[in-house]
């Protein structure tokens, strides 16, 4: 690979400021700002954390659902079904996360296997 | 490995702090979890057809997972910019309240505002919930450094593993390619259950992902965020509910 192939084009690292770093960055400066004097567990508070969760929670679903590169070869079924085991394994170990990621992963590469 | 006494001369140093600090991630599950989390978003990145060096700078600058995996999914699938800063801002809100609890943990009443710059970009869930742990057995005029050392830590094994999943998402065959594409949705999500204590984080995770699959049919272009703010409101709506029956 070579070291223009490492950077890419300047125009995506742009994007990557302008969508994904000031937008990011902007809530932690307010916080470090105006930090004082806010509850934490205020309604609004609650509210913004249930739509931030959902949010992410949206976004697991799509690299699940509308899977990017390598994960589109996986058949539909084989994914959902590593998503499920991975969470039985979860809850069933009172939530290790660690069970739960190696449980899913163990899924989907047996199914593969047998698959063929 | 323990950390020495709070009375102990180890802590008259603050470079000694800082070094306390770093060995402390070889003490917490989670420098795992975060690793195999950022393999992930590394093959991510690659398979988005962002560059490598894209993915270290996210992984730098953004220092947080969510964000950082919205920002590659919603790009990669063609949403535009301002569609993206939105998603990534309403996911980063929750940064808001953690940088605002956890400050207080190493504010000294000398301290200056600049001094606590770096511990508020380290913060995000993974640095807030090990502060919370070791921050009690820190000397208080030592927090700062050691935290800047925990978090020098973590981003220097987030890089490493954004490097070793892109080339491994370049090089392996497509089944390993896969699976290690799977590690970001199964960390994800165990990781934020494991988080929920609410009933509405819960509602809302659980409501999240089951409604955006239907929101994608109406093909809005915003499905992310149309199903977020559905789910997120209807989370908010069973703890409003509950509250006021309590």
């Amino acid at each position: 690979m070579s070291a223009a192939q490492l950077i890419g084009d300047w125009q995506a690292l742009v994007v990557l400021f302008v969508a994904g770093v000031i937008p990011n960055q902007i809530w932690r400066m307010l916080g470090l700002w105006f930090g004082s004097g806010i509850d934490e567990g205020s309604e609004l508070l609650v509210w913004v954390r249930a739509v931030a969760t959902a949010i992410l929670a949206g976004v697991i679903a799509q690299i699940v659902v509308e899977p990017p590169g390598a994960l589109a070869s996986v058949p539909d079924a084989l994914r959902y079904g590593a998503v499920g085991a991975g969470l039985v394994v979860f809850l069933l170990t009172g939530r290790s996360i660690f069970a739960g990621v190696v449980a899913g992963e163990v899924f989907m590469l047996a199914g593969k296997w047998w698959l063929g | 490995m323990a950390l020495p006494p709070l009375d102990s001369p180890q802590w008259q140093s603050p470079w000694r702090a800082f070094t306390w600090g770093l060995r402390s991630i070889t003490q917490t599950i989670l420098t795992l979890v975060l690793f195999a989390t950022y393999l992930g978003i590394g093959a991510l990145a690659h398979d988005s057809h962002f560059s490598l060096v894209w993915a270290l700078c996210s992984t730098l600058f953004v220092w947080a997972g969510p964000a950082q995996i919205i920002l590659i999914t919603t790009l990669g699938s063609g949403a535009t910019v301002v569609q993206s800063a939105i998603a990534v801002t309403v996911s980063a809100i929750r940064l808001f309240p953690m940088v605002v609890s956890v400050l207080p943990l190493m504010r000294t009443p000398t301290t200056k505002r600049r001094e606590l710059f770096f511990a508020a970009h380290l913060t995000a869930v993974t640095l807030w919930v090990e502060c919370h742990r070791f921050l009690p057995q820190v000397p208080r005029e030592r927090r700062i450094a050691f935290v800047n050392g925990l978090g020098f830590g973590l981003v220097s094994v987030c890089l490493t593993a954004n490097t070793i999943g892109y080339f491994l998402a370049a090089n392996l065959t497509q089944t390993l390619g896969a699976s290690i594409l799977l590690l970001t949705p199964l960390s994800f999500l165990f990781s934020t259950a494991r988080n929920s204590r609410e009933v509405a984080d819960v509602v809302a995770l659980a409501l999240g992902v089951l409604l955006y699959p239907l929101v994608t049919k109406m093909n809005s272009g915003l499905d992310i965020l149309v199903s977020g703010l559905a789910a997120g409101t209807i989370a908010y709506g069973v703890h409003w509910w509950r509250e006021v029956r309590a």
